[in-house]
């Protein structure tokens, strides 16, 4: 059994005289015990709303939510077991920073020397020991976020909602904090889950990431997966940096498998012997698809595609080289610098099998090998 | 600022001196006038320098007026009580009404709820006698004709939206996550509404109390026509003083410095709250 589940989760915001806005659309996820896991989506697409049904503070319109089997989407936020760090800090500005974050467990009975021995080592893990006297409105924008995450890490919960935790640190601090909370998740078992808007914040602290769109769970897999196996376009384009290329090619049967045209002059061959049963028929019915690569997986200077260079740039350790072909842009990442420039005529090599193939409604039809 | 010139400073010194005196000088007078007689006072041209009496104080602290046509009762002093009566009795009333009302006008949204608030802060712009005509046939009909809870009833007319309109800009600066912070720490959320949230509005609470008490004691027109003597504040039983033997100016200074001196102690105690009330509230709400 999981430590969360929820089922069929809609979430319908209503008001009055504007239409109704669908924030979460039958959603479904299992959490297990000692996981982290990362809501990761662009604004407005459903991640905080999720988190907030979770906690007790929106209502869910319909599904059902439980902490370990035992159903919560009614009960008052008060009885549902759950921490939260909130992404305005939600400080209570009359207590000092140490007593903002002892508060709830005052009322978790916990003995007074154990109090300040658990509120001072967690103020240790943030670094925030040397304000702890002071009062919240005295302390910047990322030191009232880690007391907020302070406050949520330090109580027994059965589950821990932090929304963007780390949001206005700075990076070497977020690095360095990133690196402290998971092993303090992992140490005590605890489950979390966390909304961001940073791939790097969830592939860094999650052991799953579930990717949101427009309300709806695109994919819920680890960092891994959602890489080599992107269930849909969205996530294939949204996971990775640069983002993957994407290039429209027309559909045809050749000689026990198909070949994918970009134009008159480039094509791919994909055999039939790598294709599952279901992806032959999807590419039988289709007369178009999408083709996906990765930016890493493109070789510049040999193969057939000839690409007319946009722009080269050499970031220290990697150059980004970017070129036209038919009319799409391909951007290929290579480990060394290129000499290559704008208006060159260059040979990439896309190699069939590193191809994503997208069908017309974007749901994965075949996945590129990985090497 | 710092770097006005010498030109800059002297005319902002005399409009500051002139708009002072325009405003005080009234009030300056009202209180050199309360230690005079009539005579003096109707003497012409008055004078700054006069010997001072406490003569109209103590006519209307003993109830006593002295007049050309005899002697005559006053109950200046019971007005008084009944003005600190019904103005506070009627903030109190409208802060135990207001306070939630604001709180939930700030926290959640409900069909008809800006109507509702628009509809309480309306009261505010029709003349108060649109009202007091039906309003004095209905409280004959209800018995609450002449009596203190009819009059602080009326009162909410200018005490509840002010209540309510300044308080719930300070509930909506408040973010609501401090409240579902302390609810998730295990507590209610009428605890999250007594112990966060009213505490970090007191400011403003307190802000819309004390103007909507100046507000209520200042009221003229409801208690003249709702309450007869024995209810009557100050405002009202200062017409006491225009008797058949002439108008008692004396009297009537004494009368209005009394009765302004309790608003103003308040104002200029809670000076600082009422700015702030007023420019963080109102402005937002």
């Amino acid at each position: 059994m999981g430590m969360l589940e929820l089922r069929g989760i809609d979430k319908v915001y209503r008001s009055h005289g504007r239409p109704p806005v669908h924030a979460v659309r039958s959603l479904d996820m299992e959490v297990g015990k000692g996981e982290i896991v990362a809501l990761l989506g662009s604004s407005g697409c459903g991640k905080t709303s999720t988190l907030r049904m979770i906690a007790g503070f929106e209502s869910v319109t319909s599904g059902s939510i439980a902490v370990r089997g035992r159903r919560i989407d009614t009960l008052p936020p008060a009885r549902r077991k759950v921490a939260m760090a909130f992404e305005g800090y939600s400080l209570y500005p009359p207590l000092t920073v140490r007593e903002n974050i002892a508060f709830a467990l005052k009322s978790q009975q916990v003995s007074r020397s154990e109090v300040s021995r658990r509120v001072e080592a967690i103020a240790r893990l943030v670094e925030i020991e040397d304000i702890l006297e002071n009062y919240p409105r005295v302390i910047s924008g990322g030191q009232q976020q880690r007391v907020s995450l302070a406050r949520a890490l330090v109580r027994d919960a059965d589950l821990y909602l932090l929304d963007e935790p780390m949001g206005q640190l700075e990076p070497q601090l977020r690095a360095v904090l990133r690196g402290r909370i998971k092993s303090l998740l992992a140490e005590r078992e605890m489950t979390a889950i966390f909304v961001t808007h940073d791939q790097t914040e969830a592939s860094a602290l999650a052991d799953r990431i579930a990717v949101m769109e427009d309300g709806v769970l695109q994919q819920f897999a680890s960092e891994r997966e959602l890489k080599d196996r992107p269930a849909n376009l969205f996530v294939a384009s949204f996971i990775g940096e640069p983002p993957m290329n994407l290039l429209e090619t027309e559909v045809k049967r050749a000689d026990g498998g198909f070949r994918l045209s970009l134009g008159p002059d480039v094509a791919f061959d994909i055999s039939g012997d790598g294709l599952d049963r279901a992806a032959q028929q999807a590419l039988v019915a289709a007369r178009r698809v999408r083709v996906g690569i990765r930016p890493q997986r493109i070789a510049v200077g040999e193969g057939a595609v000839r690409v007319r260079i946009v722009s080269n740039q050499w970031l220290g350790d990697q150059s980004h080289v970017a070129g036209e072909c038919a009319g799409h842009l391909l951007i290929a990442v290579i480990p060394n610098r290129v000499a290559a420039r704008p208006g060159d005529v260059v040979p990439f090599a896309l190699g069939p099998r590193h191809l994503n193939i997208f069908g017309a409604d974007g749901v994965c039809i075949r996945h590129a090998e990985v090497s | 600022m710092e770097h006005e010139s010498l030109a800059g400073r002297i005319f902002r010194g005399v409009a500051l001196t002139l708009i002072l005196v325009f405003f005080m000088f009234p009030i300056a007078w009202i209180l050199l006038m309360s230690f005079q007689t009539n005579e003096q006072i109707l003497r012409i041209p008055p004078r700054l320098l006069f010997e001072p009496t406490l003569a109209n104080y103590e006519a209307l602290i003993s109830g006593q007026l002295h007049t050309a046509a005899g002697n005559l009762e006053i109950t200046f002093m019971h007005n008084l009580w009944n003005s600190l009566v019904l103005s506070s009795g009627a903030v109190a009333l409208a802060l135990l009404l207001g306070v939630p009302a604001a709180y939930a006008f700030a926290r959640f949204k409900f069909r008809l709820g800006e109507t509702i608030a628009f509809t309480l802060l309306s009261f505010r712009f029709a003349p108060p006698l649109l009202v007091l005509l039906p309003l004095s046939l209905y409280y004959q009909e209800l018995g609450l004709n002449d009596t203190y809870f009819g009059i602080i009833w009326v009162y909410q007319l200018i005490a509840l939206p002010l209540i309510l309109w300044i308080v719930r800009g300070y509930f909506e600066d408040i973010s609501p996550d401090i409240e579902h912070a302390y609810r998730l720490a295990g507590h209610s959320w009428r605890e999250a509404f007594t112990r966060i949230a009213v505490p970090l509005a007191g400011p403003g609470i307190a802000a819309a109390g004390l103007l909507s008490f100046i507000f209520c004691w200042n009221n003229f027109v409801f208690a003249l026509i709702l309450a007869s003597a024995d209810k009557q504040p100050v405002t009202v039983g200062a017409l006491a003083f225009v008797t058949a033997s002439g108008i008692q100016y004396g009297q009537i200074a004494a009368a209005i410095v009394l009765s302004v001196t309790p608003t103003l102690l308040l104002a200029l105690y809670a000076q600082r709250y009422l700015v702030e009330g007023l420019s963080l509230g109102a402005v937002k709400g």
